[in-house]
Protein backbone atom coordinates (compact mmCIF):
# COMPACT_ATOMS: atom_id res chain seq x y z
CA UNK A 1 0.00 0.00 0.00
CA UNK A 2 1.24 3.65 -0.55
CA UNK A 3 1.45 5.68 2.51
CA UNK A 4 2.34 9.43 2.23
CA UNK A 5 4.81 10.76 4.77
CA UNK A 6 4.78 14.23 5.90
CA UNK A 7 8.57 15.38 6.94
CA UNK A 8 9.95 18.31 8.84
CA UNK A 9 12.56 20.03 9.74
CA UNK A 10 16.14 18.16 8.99
CA UNK A 11 13.98 15.07 8.09
CA UNK A 12 12.97 17.46 5.00
CA UNK A 13 16.59 18.33 3.98
CA UNK A 14 17.74 14.89 4.10
CA UNK A 15 14.26 13.59 1.90
CA UNK A 16 14.80 16.81 -0.02
CA UNK A 17 11.02 17.11 -0.11
CA UNK A 18 8.25 17.75 2.48
CA UNK A 19 5.90 14.94 1.19
CA UNK A 20 6.78 11.85 0.02
CA UNK A 21 4.96 8.94 -0.85
CA UNK A 22 6.45 5.16 0.07
CA UNK A 23 5.31 1.72 -0.53
CA UNK A 24 4.70 -0.41 1.97
CA UNK A 25 3.43 -4.24 2.16
CA UNK A 26 -0.18 -4.28 3.02
CA UNK A 27 -1.25 -4.24 6.80
CA UNK A 28 2.76 -2.80 7.36
CA UNK A 29 3.42 -1.39 10.26
CA UNK A 30 5.69 2.01 11.16
CA UNK A 31 8.95 -0.53 11.58
CA UNK A 32 8.44 -1.03 7.80
CA UNK A 33 8.47 2.72 7.11
CA UNK A 34 11.11 3.11 9.92
CA UNK A 35 13.63 0.87 8.06
CA UNK A 36 12.89 2.03 5.02
CA UNK A 37 13.79 5.25 5.64
CA UNK A 38 16.94 4.45 7.15
CA UNK A 39 18.03 2.30 3.88
CA UNK A 40 17.45 4.80 1.32
CA UNK A 41 18.34 7.89 3.18
CA UNK A 42 21.76 7.02 4.98
CA UNK A 43 21.74 10.29 6.87
CA UNK A 44 19.09 8.96 9.45
CA UNK A 45 21.33 7.30 10.55
CA UNK A 46 23.49 10.56 12.12
CA UNK A 47 20.51 11.76 13.87
CA UNK A 48 20.08 12.04 17.93
CA UNK A 49 16.65 9.91 17.23
CA UNK A 50 14.07 9.58 14.75
CA UNK A 51 10.78 8.86 15.49
CA UNK A 52 7.29 8.88 13.74
CA UNK A 53 4.00 10.32 14.60
CA UNK A 54 0.19 9.03 13.07
CA UNK A 55 -2.34 10.93 13.16
CA UNK A 56 -0.94 13.58 15.30
CA UNK A 57 0.58 10.97 17.94
CA UNK A 58 3.57 9.63 18.85
CA UNK A 59 3.42 5.82 18.35
CA UNK A 60 5.26 2.59 19.21
CA UNK A 61 7.39 0.93 16.00
CA UNK A 62 4.34 -2.28 15.89
CA UNK A 63 1.85 0.59 15.18
CA UNK A 64 0.02 -1.08 11.85
CA UNK A 65 -0.66 1.52 8.81
CA UNK A 66 -3.44 2.25 7.18
CA UNK A 67 -3.44 4.03 3.99
CA UNK A 68 -5.07 7.32 4.59
CA UNK A 69 -3.09 7.70 8.14
CA UNK A 70 -1.15 10.91 8.75
CA UNK A 71 2.33 10.10 9.08
CA UNK A 72 4.79 12.81 10.20
CA UNK A 73 8.57 12.01 10.42
CA UNK A 74 9.79 13.59 14.02
CA UNK A 75 13.49 14.41 13.97
CA UNK A 76 15.10 15.58 17.72
CA UNK A 77 12.66 18.52 18.30
CA UNK A 78 14.22 21.72 19.35
CA UNK A 79 11.50 23.94 20.71
CA UNK A 80 12.00 26.65 23.42
CA UNK B 1 -8.09 26.94 32.76
CA UNK B 2 -5.62 26.23 29.89
CA UNK B 3 -4.46 28.69 26.97
CA UNK B 4 -2.26 27.35 24.20
CA UNK B 5 -1.00 29.57 21.47
CA UNK B 6 1.48 28.86 18.26
CA UNK B 7 2.04 32.24 16.12
CA UNK B 8 4.26 33.89 14.08
CA UNK B 9 3.42 36.91 15.36
CA UNK B 10 5.53 38.64 18.37
CA UNK B 11 5.14 36.91 21.52
CA UNK B 12 3.84 39.08 23.98
CA UNK B 13 4.63 38.34 27.78
CA UNK B 14 1.62 40.44 29.03
CA UNK B 15 -1.10 38.72 27.11
CA UNK B 16 0.25 35.37 28.50
CA UNK B 17 0.32 36.73 31.98
CA UNK B 18 -3.32 38.16 31.55
CA UNK B 19 -4.26 34.69 30.79
CA UNK B 20 -3.30 32.93 34.18
CA UNK B 21 -4.24 35.73 36.49
CA UNK B 22 -6.93 34.87 38.76
CA UNK B 23 -8.11 35.94 42.35
CA UNK B 24 -7.63 32.82 43.56
CA UNK B 25 -3.82 32.81 43.00
CA UNK B 26 -1.46 33.84 45.02
CA UNK B 27 1.53 34.04 42.26
CA UNK B 28 2.51 33.52 39.06
CA UNK B 29 5.56 32.31 37.40
CA UNK B 30 6.34 32.82 33.94
CA UNK B 31 9.00 31.71 31.76
CA UNK B 32 10.48 33.62 28.89
CA UNK B 33 12.49 32.16 26.61
CA UNK B 34 14.77 34.13 24.48
CA UNK B 35 16.92 34.43 21.24
CA UNK B 36 20.43 34.39 22.36
CA UNK B 37 23.39 36.02 20.06
CA UNK B 38 25.50 33.26 20.20
CA UNK B 39 26.19 29.77 20.54
CA UNK B 40 29.13 27.74 21.67
CA UNK B 41 30.86 30.98 20.82
CA UNK B 42 29.81 31.68 17.53
CA UNK B 43 27.57 34.61 16.93
CA UNK B 44 24.20 33.55 15.70
CA UNK B 45 22.78 36.22 13.46
CA UNK B 46 18.52 34.58 14.69
CA UNK B 47 16.77 31.14 14.55
CA UNK B 48 14.15 29.98 12.75
CA UNK B 49 11.50 27.70 13.67
CA UNK B 50 9.34 24.95 12.18
CA UNK B 51 6.42 23.79 13.47
CA UNK B 52 3.85 20.43 12.65
CA UNK B 53 1.36 22.52 14.41
CA UNK B 54 -1.32 20.02 14.94
CA UNK B 55 0.37 17.72 16.70
CA UNK B 56 2.20 20.64 18.69
CA UNK B 57 -0.85 22.26 19.66
CA UNK B 58 -1.75 18.25 20.94
CA UNK B 59 1.39 18.32 23.03
CA UNK B 60 1.76 21.23 24.39
CA UNK B 61 -2.48 20.65 25.88
CA UNK B 62 -1.19 17.54 27.54
CA UNK B 63 1.75 19.50 29.04
CA UNK B 64 -1.05 21.93 30.41
CA UNK B 65 -3.08 19.14 31.63
CA UNK B 66 -0.46 17.26 33.50
CA UNK B 67 0.47 20.76 35.29
CA UNK B 68 -2.69 21.49 36.02
CA UNK B 69 -4.01 18.11 37.44
CA UNK B 70 -1.10 16.74 38.80
CA UNK B 71 1.22 19.44 39.67
CA UNK B 72 -1.19 21.84 41.49
CA UNK B 73 -1.12 24.54 38.97
CA UNK B 74 -4.30 26.85 38.52
CA UNK B 75 -4.11 28.57 35.19
CA UNK B 76 -1.26 27.90 32.21
CA UNK B 77 -0.88 29.29 29.39
CA UNK B 78 2.02 28.07 26.63
CA UNK B 79 2.46 30.63 23.90
CA UNK B 80 5.65 29.21 21.50
CA UNK B 81 6.18 31.49 18.42
CA UNK B 82 7.49 29.77 14.67
CA UNK B 83 9.11 31.14 11.92
CA UNK B 84 12.14 33.90 11.46
CA UNK B 85 12.67 35.32 15.30
CA UNK B 86 15.48 37.78 15.68
CA UNK B 87 17.69 38.09 18.49
CA UNK B 88 16.05 39.38 21.91
CA UNK B 89 12.92 38.54 21.01
CA UNK B 90 10.43 35.79 22.95
CA UNK B 91 10.74 32.10 21.39
CA UNK B 92 8.26 30.98 24.03
CA UNK B 93 6.63 32.54 26.92
CA UNK B 94 5.03 29.77 30.19
CA UNK B 95 2.67 31.67 32.58
CA UNK B 96 1.71 29.23 35.20
CA UNK B 97 -0.47 30.31 38.53
CA UNK B 98 -1.23 28.57 41.58
CA UNK B 99 -2.61 29.20 45.11
CA UNK B 100 1.08 28.95 46.04
CA UNK B 101 4.37 29.92 45.12
CA UNK B 102 6.03 26.40 45.08
CA UNK B 103 3.50 24.44 42.46
CA UNK B 104 3.62 27.56 39.89
CA UNK B 105 7.32 27.50 40.28
CA UNK B 106 7.15 23.11 39.32
CA UNK B 107 4.46 23.14 37.19
CA UNK B 108 6.43 26.01 34.83
CA UNK B 109 9.83 24.16 35.11
CA UNK B 110 7.79 20.84 34.20
CA UNK B 111 6.80 22.70 31.22
CA UNK B 112 9.29 23.75 29.40
CA UNK B 113 11.24 21.32 30.25
CA UNK B 114 8.69 18.62 28.47
CA UNK B 115 8.31 21.22 25.67
CA UNK B 116 12.10 20.19 24.56
CA UNK B 117 11.26 17.08 24.88
CA UNK B 118 8.04 16.15 22.96
CA UNK B 119 6.39 18.95 21.10
CA UNK B 120 6.80 19.05 17.67
CA UNK B 121 8.85 22.35 17.06
CA UNK B 122 12.49 22.52 15.34
CA UNK B 123 14.63 25.35 15.79
CA UNK B 124 17.54 25.86 13.01
CA UNK B 125 20.43 28.71 13.96
CA UNK B 126 21.29 30.76 11.23
CA UNK B 127 24.96 32.13 11.39
CA UNK B 128 26.79 34.09 9.10
CA UNK B 129 28.24 31.13 6.99
CA UNK B 130 25.46 28.88 7.17
CA UNK B 131 22.83 27.48 9.26
CA UNK B 132 22.11 24.24 11.72
CA UNK B 133 19.03 22.17 12.88
CA UNK B 134 19.64 22.56 16.66
CA UNK B 135 19.85 19.17 18.65
CA UNK B 136 19.69 17.17 15.74
CA UNK B 137 23.26 15.23 16.30
CA UNK B 138 24.38 13.94 19.20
Amino acid sequence: MKIELIAFGIARDIVGTGKLVMNIKDSGTVRDVRLELLATFKDFEKLASLKLAVNADYVEDDFQLSPNDEVVIIPPVSGG
Amino acid sequence: MKNIKITSEKLSVQECEQHVSHDGCGGIVVFIGTVRNSTKGKAVKGLEFECYEKMAVKELDKIADHAIDELGALNVAIHHRTGAVPIGEEAVVIAVSSAHRKAAFEACEFAIDTLKVTVPIWKKELFEDGEVWVSAHP
